[in-house]
């Protein structure tokens, strides 16, 4: 811990350590539904928590730190925050599809038909 | 006082985003089938990337910053290339 982060005051700290508290709990709780839920196309959804409310939960608490701290200006973060949003969609969609892929060649039955068969 | 304060809530944070690790850990051990399995790394990626936000924080240096941002690149291409090579067999045609 550097020396910077004590001149900071103490409503920038409340302000961020609730952030930081806030995204860790809530992508705790993401964990704990990844773990828990049944099949796969419900534990699909429990990582987006990590993914949303963690990472934006821990950078704004970052983001609020340094900006009060005056160290740096807070860019990483930013950086950071818009390339997990950017592709999160991306890995979970594809992770979708070649689960319904694999699925259907398998001939499970509680996966939706493909759309020329449902016509 | 703010920095006791900063310091028990990066502590805090650190020690959930452990448990965390460790719940996507055990998903990724059981996971009946390997899309489970890529699903619990993806997770697990993005908590390693979480803790050194927080360490980075703790530290109060540049550097667990970028290492941060290497980890999610990687993450987000090693998941992509998984799920490429479960949909086609091959991960580059």
């Amino acid at each position: 811990m550097t020396d910077n982060l004590v001149a900071i005051p103490l409503w920038a700290a409340v302000i961020a350590s609730i952030f930081l508290l806030l995204g860790a709990a809530l992508s705790l709780f993401g964990a704990i539904g990844l773990a828990r839920l049944g099949r796969f196309y419900d534990r699909l959804h429990a990582p987006t928590l990590i993914t949303s409310w963690g990472t934006g939960g821990m950078v704004m608490g970052s983001m609020i730190i340094f900006a009060a701290a005056g160290s740096r200006v807070p860019f990483h973060e930013i950086l950071l925050g818009i390339f997990v949003v950017i592709t999160t969609p991306i890995t979970l969609m594809m992770l979708g599809r070649a689960s319904v892929y694999r699925d259907r060649a398998e001939g499970n039955p509680d996966v939706p038909h493909a759309a020329e068969e449902a016509e | 006082m703010s920095l006791l304060l900063i310091q028990a809530a990066t502590w805090i944070a650190q020690l959930a985003l452990v448990a965390a690790m460790f719940l996507c850990t055990f998903r990724m051990i059981k996971g009946p089938r390997a899309q489970d399995r890529i699903l619990a790394l993806d997770a697990l990626y993005v908590c390693a990337m979480l803790q050194l936000v927080a360490f980075g924080i703790r530290s109060g240096t540049t550097i667990y910053f970028e290492v941060a941002l290497i980890i999610a690149m990687l993450g987000f291409v090693s998941t992509v290339a998984l799920a490429k090579f479960l949909m086609r067999g091959e991960v580059i045609e």
